[in-house]
């Protein structure tokens, strides 16, 4: 998987540098011609998404092409030379857009296993070892992240561009400027490498209270975890919205949304449990997992079922209140991605919330393993593609498509995630020793 | 019909009742009610009744009140009198849905949630001024009975209470059976 993952990313970084400043033309051309075709097929002619198109015309024009200057250089005209950065941004993207999924999965299973210690819950103790395999993956997959990020600079973040911040540079954007106390490149990255030390810190420290709970003769490390995890949660929530201005709001540098850190939480959350669950089934089909029964399986179908409709929830809040108010410098968002990505956008809705909605809804479905690993597959490609609806349309625009770089990344960052984790779950009993409430929850019945 | 008689065995604690329930049933006697003061766990399973279908009520009456949302809104705000009200687009339903999903979740919730709970009181004939139905005042608060119907078997059936514990056993006339 990493492998054939590797070899597509690298193909999506060629195809992508393979137009460069003297075929863009050719290359615009070719897409205008398919592009008519659509517009004629498709044929929305109402009233509303006519205004709707004037209206974002003027804002992305005003958005993406204040960084760009006035004037065309090179020889290429303002369309080209955006188009021709849309096309470089695309293997960035979705290598960023991948690896942040798998990173945001192993992050959201923290959140739930410090929830579980914190709340002394009595049902999961025979999952936390599933769990901290799950989140072995935290520490590397955050540092890929910010190596990506790093990496891609301002192909990703065009707040990162030079001269943004200089006063009467072509790429000069005074929002931008005005934003650069917290948007600049040094404080971005001394803040990822906070949010991530803080995380791996915790993780290091409760998979250590945990192991060595397993020998102990009282419960001290149990109290340890207890009394970290609770910070953790204080630590986590501050952290995680930063964590979602910075790495996914600020691709968007002159958009805000005040409950956008919820956002992602909730989609983190939810993809977490999923992956929690889904790994227990497969373990437990293997028959590594026997203290675990249908009763477990049916607690976490039923996380994945609530905050599905918790994410869908938060989703509505945000896009119904600017769309309500209509208020331009707010809604450019979302009409951009209605208009480019008009079933991304719509489709994850049914994923993330209709189709779990129905399928998690009855009490007998939650039971039935495939039926979890089914609506859990929907669910997790729904948030991938929430994700992707986070941060395509600010670098790609309407230039995206889920083709070999996307897929590629997908499953380059799929195969490391999984090597990572079923590497750490081999290396400790899977089932924790001496836990105050392990007994209830391996008798754990609903 | 002619008075039957029932077997009133009485009980101080429900792991006791659970065990007896257990034990009666496997003599195939039929158990005609138990009266509790609280809510035994497994204990209709232990009686073998069949599973609540009022979950399934609830999700009709939901999508009862979601079209009732829909239909009405849909009436007044875009097809009766379709007024420019704030520059909203009442053109078509879908292009001013966001506006009326609030109303649409509720109506659900309150469909759902209010017709289940009169159902819930139809199926279990509770209403104001209901004669009560308690064979015994001491079973709303520290007693529990199981009551069963005697068929000229009541010897056996006192011994077989007494065995599971029961501390007091009256055998009653049943004038109707409700």
């Amino acid at each position: 998987m990493v492998v054939l993952g590797l070899l597509g990313v690298v193909y999506g970084f060629m195809d992508a540098n393979s137009v460069t400043e003297d075929n863009i033309s050719e290359v615009i051309a070719a897409e205008h011609h398919g592009h008519g075709d659509e517009h004629a097929t498709e044929g929305h002619g109402d009233e509303h998404a006519e205004e709707a198109h004037g209206e974002e015309y003027g804002e992305s024009a005003s958005h993406v092409d204040d960084s760009h200057g006035d004037e065309a250089h090179g020889g290429m005209t303002k369309h080209e030379e955006h188009a021709l950065h849309q096309i470089h941004n695309r293997p960035y993207s979705a290598l960023y857009v991948a690896a942040f999924f798998f990173f945001m999965i192993a992050l959201g299973v923290l959140a739930f296993y410090a929830i579980q210690y914190a709340a002394q819950a009595g049902w999961s103790p025979v999952l936390f070892r599933v769990m901290e395999g799950i989140t072995s993956y935290v520490l590397p997959g955050g540092l890929l992240v910010l190596a990506i990020a790093f990496v891609a600079d301002s192909h990703l973040f065009v707040w990162l561009k030079e001269g943004v911040t200089e006063v009467g540079h072509e790429n000069y954007d005074k929002l931008v400027a005005g934003k650069s106390g917290w948007l600049n490149k040094t404080g971005f990255f001394i803040r990822g490498l906070i949010f991530l030390g803080g995380w791996s810190l915790y993780r290091y420290f409760s998979r250590k209270f945990s192991l060595a709970q397993d020998t102990a003769d009282d419960n001290r490390n149990f109290k340890k975890n207890f009394r970290i995890s609770a910070a953790f949660l204080v630590f986590y929530i501050y952290t995680e919205s930063m964590m979602s201005w910075d790495w996914i709001m600020s691709v968007d540098p002159h958009w805000f949304s005040t409950l956008f850190g919820w956002y992602v939480f909730a989609s983190m959350f939810v993809s977490g449990i999923t992956v929690i669950a889904m790994i227990t089934i497969y373990l437990k089909s293997k028959n590594l997992l026997e203290f675990v029964n249908d009763s477990h399986i049916h607690d976490l179908a039923k996380f994945m079922f609530a905050i599905s409709i918790f994410w869908t929830y938060l989703w509505f809040s945000q896009f119904m209140l600017i769309w309500y108010a209509d208020i331009p410098e707010e809604v450019t968002y979302f009409v951009t991605r209605i208009e480019d990505y008009k079933l991304p956008f719509f489709g994850m809705l049914a994923m993330n919330f209709i189709f779990p909605l129905l399928l998690l809804m009855n009490s007998d479905y939650k039971r039935i393993n495939w039926f979890v690993i089914m609506t859990g597959i929907v669910i997790l490609c729904g948030h991938y593609i929430d994700v992707f609806n986070m941060i395509m349309p600010a670098t790609v625009g309407p230039r995206w498509s889920i083709g070999i770089p996307e897929i590629g990344s997908i499953l380059l960052f799929g195969g490391l995630f999984l090597f990572i984790v079923f590497t750490a779950l081999g290396k400790a009993p899977l089932l924790a020793k001496r836990n105050p409430f392990m007994k209830e929850s391996e008798h754990f019945h609903y | 019909m002619e008075a039957s008689k029932v077997i009133h065995a009485i009980y101080t604690d429900d792991d006791v009742l659970m065990s007896a329930v257990k034990k009666v049933k496997a003599e195939k006697h039929h158990i005609e009610e138990i009266y509790t003061p609280f809510p035994v766990h497994g204990l209709d399973k232990a009686m073998g009744l069949a599973p609540t279908r009022i979950a399934i009520t609830a999700f009709m009456y939901g999508c009862v009140g979601l079209t009732v949302a829909i239909v009405m809104m849909n009436f007044i705000m875009i097809e009766d009198w379709p007024q420019d009200i704030g520059g909203k687009p009442s053109f078509s339903y879908l292009e001013n849905m966001p506006a009326f999903v609030p109303i649409m979740f509720e109506l659900t919730v309150f469909f759902a949630a209010h017709l289940m709970v009169i159902t819930f009181y139809l199926r279990s004939r509770m209403w104001p001024f209901k004669k009560a139905e308690n064979p015994d005042p001491r079973t709303t608060d520290d007693h529990f009975l199981m009551e069963i119907a005697v068929h000229d078997n009541e010897s056996e059936l006192t011994s077989l209470l007494q065995d599971t514990g029961a501390v007091e056993i009256n055998l009653v006339d049943k004038e109707d059976a409700h």
